[in-house]
């Protein structure tokens, strides 16, 4: 056939016709798609960038022609440094936190409920259905049902009057504790923490993994992040002139608990179809060499679950930065130990009429989310290529 | 010349469909569209209206557009889309005063509504002091159809009697009668989530200010960060020591029953909470509960007020006013309030209408000093609103009376407060 091809000019001709009127066709058929993220996404994107470099939402906000003018990164700059934006910066704070305590005991129970559930003799689907149900519901469903059980008078608190124990004192939603407090101006310095964090964690799996020019590499990152933080320049800069303690709230165990109850029925299943995927053959021959039950998840099935961790942080995470239902539902608009940045977002726009800060809230948050998932999408594309 | 024989044309177009309009006026067909977040309890109250007006006009077909929840805060970001999107409804509910002044008028979306007042003799049988509140320099911008309290304080009067204490009259009364409560193992004065504390913060501020300097706290006279305003602050914070420390998580109804059920002795909240215990607790007005002026704010009415307003462009003009016209009548308010469980706006209302609490709140309406209320927006923008909430918030957890001092003078004059 490709001995026919190269020796017959007309055919190719036909060929090459063929190939671009495909093209063509092709082309047709992404337009409408193409024109229509273009508006609906990428258009609203960039009206919202210009939008948060106004100072819309000053007096008459609601006029027919605002009379909008151009301020540069003046909101942003309010945001992270001015006095009466503290609950942005608690919102922050809140989402990092949540984020982190979400991401992490969802897979971790949605692991276990996997191995568990593996382990059955019978009755797996009615468990997995079972695991996997709450997800179907909405987040304000969910939110609206913890709220009556997580009541400081009433729920869970009365749970250990069943047994005759004295009943719970825990304030859940409503507590006002913070632990873990820090300086607001001192942001950077802890920045540089976790990204010190993240590398040494990065130059440990590479230890391990014999990668010693990739160890060289992250070790002297390493060196030089705590050359920094040794060095005290980052707790010099002053962001604010005052002191703002931020810090973890312990509001937020209640909205975890809600939300992890919610979405581990999805990670269990992720895990369940990654384990059913690895072959029993490596599991076998792990076994003949003597391993234990707990050996082989250690260093058979863990490992080869790692894509469905990468993918399951990613949909975790981004669920996480952009959580508002169900806080919303739990704690309502103006509680701010759980407040998040999408509900300080919706107010700011909808309630103070201040649509230009709220628009920069929005790319704030865009560009956050933009960040977990623009590293996941570069290395699946590349993956894909190889 | 030509092009003004053309002119000519359309001008006698132009007045014959003026003509054609001014006729049709006199009986309105199509529809109208009513915007409000008035459903479940308070539904009731409104379809009443419905259907009042779909009797006088037959013709026109009623759109009962509600948006529920939250208070409303859902329904004013729909109605802020529709209006941004040049798609105004024939009417919306919103609170009188500033939430409809600093939001739609100061944006020229509403339409003056001076001639309809005197058309309909409103001036006379609307109280002064509520016409102040309702207009700016540049007319009268919404017509209220209903009347709530603010400054109430609720109790149960056989438990009070069975601690020992009296109503206070004060806060200094309250705070001596509150150690006792407390020793019994009662909370003195529930409290539930955000709008409720700066409620109760409004009804404290009144009593240390004077309706005078509250009122001088709304158009700029008296500074956020003056010695008297700090004192409120002060008095807040000692207040808040003796109410629940779950309150965040209760809503209104939820800090009323702890009154109703003996957990504690006292609950400030606006008269909803009347209709609420009469109807929804059937517990009777004066035996089965009990009320009064918030402590140190006898003679003074906080009021706020459900209006409803012409928006500029709205698609059928004739028939919101046929609307708006039946809201300030006296045989409309006094259908509606009964059933909403608040009191008509007008002198006139009909009092045997109303049962016995409502029937003080009226007497009290039309002899007491009117100011208006905080939390419901009346005396504030929404972006002050907004930002106070924030305040507060700041406040319930760090207790720093001059840090939420200085923090509300600079909101207020973020927003513009009393420019």
């Amino acid at each position: 056939m490709t001995a026919g091809l190269t020796g017959n000019p007309p055919e190719r001709t036909v060929k090459d016709m063929q190939s671009r009127r495909d093209q063509v066709m092709a082309a047709v058929i992404i337009l409408p798609s193409v024109i229509l993220l273009g508006i609906f996404v990428y258009g609203f994107i960039a009206q919202t960038v210009r939008v948060s470099m106004t100072d819309w939402g000053q007096e008459a906000a609601m006029v027919i022609n605002p009379k909008i003018t151009y301020v540069g990164m003046a909101n942003y700059r309010e945001l992270f440094t001015g006095f009466l934006n503290m609950r942005f910066r608690q919102d922050l704070t809140n989402m990092f936190f949540f984020t982190l305590l979400f991401v992490g005991f969802s897979l971790l129970v949605g692991l276990l409920l996997a191995v568990l559930i593996e382990q059955l003799v019978w009755g797996e689907t009615f468990f997995r259905t079972v695991f996997l149900y709450p997800m179907s519901l909405s987040f304000v469903v969910t939110g609206t049902i913890w709220r009556w059980l997580l009541q400081p008078r009433g729920g869970i608190n009365a749970l250990p009057t069943l047994v005759g124990l004295p009943a719970g004192k825990f304030l859940w939603l409503t507590s006002r504790e913070q632990t873990l407090t820090f300086d607001w101006s001192h942001i950077f310095h802890y920045l540089c923490l976790g990204v010190l964090i993240v590398s040494a964690a990065a130059a440990f799996s590479s230890w391990t993994g014999g990668d010693r020019r990739k160890l060289r590499a992250r070790l002297a990152i390493c060196a030089v992040l705590i050359g920094i933080l040794a060095s005290g320049i980052l707790t010099r800069i002053k962001l604010l002139p005052f002191a703002e303690a931020h810090g973890f709230n312990k509001a937020l165990w209640g909205v975890v608990i809600a939300a992890v109850w919610q979405m581990s029925g999805y990670t269990m299943a992720l895990y369940l179809a990654g384990l059913r995927t690895i072959p029993d053959e490596l599991r076998e021959a792990a076994r003949v060499d003597g391993a234990s039950k707990f050996q082989v998840y250690r260093y058979v099935d863990f490992p080869l679950l790692g894509p469905i961790t990468v993918s399951a942080v990613v949909i975790l995470g981004h669920i996480a930065l952009k959580i508002f239902d169900l806080i919303f539902a739990m704690a309502g608009p103006d509680h701010y130990p759980t407040s998040v940045p999408a509900i300080t977002m919706f107010l700011k726009t909808f309630r103070g009429n201040e649509l230009a800060v709220g628009s920069a809230i929005g790319v704030i948050l865009l560009i956050l989310v933009s960040l977990l998932i623009i590293p996941y999408l570069v290395t699946s594309f590349r993956a894909e290529e190889r | 010349m030509k092009t003004s024989r053309w002119l000519k044309l359309i001008g006698l177009c132009g007045v014959v469909v003026l003509l054609f309009a001014t006729v049709t006026s006199a009986a309105p067909q199509g529809e109208l569209e009513i915007f409000s977040w008035w459903a479940g309890d308070e539904g009731p109250a409104l379809e009443a209206l419905i259907a009042m007006y779909e009797e006088k006009y037959p013709d026109v077909t009623v759109i009962n557009a509600t948006v529920t929840g939250g208070a409303g805060v859902n329904a004013k970001a729909v109605l802020k889309t529709r209006m941004l999107g040049g798609d105004p409804p024939d009417t919306f509910q919103v609170h009188a005063g500033q939430e409809l002044i600093g939001t739609w008028v100061v944006a020229n979306r509403m339409e003056d509504l001076t001639w309809l007042y005197e058309e309909e003799g409103w001036m006379e049988v609307f109280p002064a002091d509520l016409l102040d509140l309702l207009s700016t320099d540049e007319g009268i911008w919404s017509v209220p159809v209903n009347i709530h309290r603010s400054n109430v304080l609720y109790y149960i009067p056989d438990n009070l009697a069975r601690w020992g204490v009296e109503v206070p009259k004060t806060w200094d009364e309250f705070l001596e009668i509150a150690p006792k409560l407390e020793a019994q193992g009662i909370i003195p004065l529930s409290l539930g989530e955000n709008w409720t504390a700066i409620h109760l913060w409004e009804c404290v501020a009144l009593s240390v200010l004077g309706p005078e300097k509250y009122g001088q706290l709304w158009d700029g006279a008296l500074s956020w960060k003056s010695p008297e305003v700090i004192e409120v602050w002060e008095l807040f914070g000692k207040i808040l020591e003796y109410t629940n420390p779950d309150a965040p998580s209760l809503s209104w109804q939820q800090a009323t029953d702890m009154v109703v059920n003996g957990q504690a002795a006292f609950n400030i909240m606006g008269d909803w909470a009347s209709g609420y215990m009469t109807t929804t607790l059937k517990l009777e007005p004066v035996t089965g509960y009990g009320w009064a002026p918030a402590p140190g704010t006898e003679g003074v009415f906080i009021m706020l007020s459900d209006s409803f307003g012409l928006p500029v462009g709205c698609r059928n003009r004739e028939n919101a006013i046929a609307w708006l016209r039946m809201l300030g009548s006296l045989e409309g308010q006094d259908t509606f309030n009964p059933l909403k469980g608040s009191i008509a706006p007008r002198i006139d209302s009909d009092l045997s209408k109303y049962n016995a609490y409502l029937q003080s709140a009226a007497n009290d309406w039309r002899t007491n000093k009117i100011v208006g209320s905080l939390a419901h927006g009346v005396v504030a923008n929404e972006r002050f609103m907004n930002d106070f909430a924030t305040v507060m918030d700041i406040f319930l957890a760090s207790k720093n009376a001059e840090a939420a001092a200085n923090a509300a003078e600079a909101v207020a004059i973020q927003s513009g407060i009393g420019r």
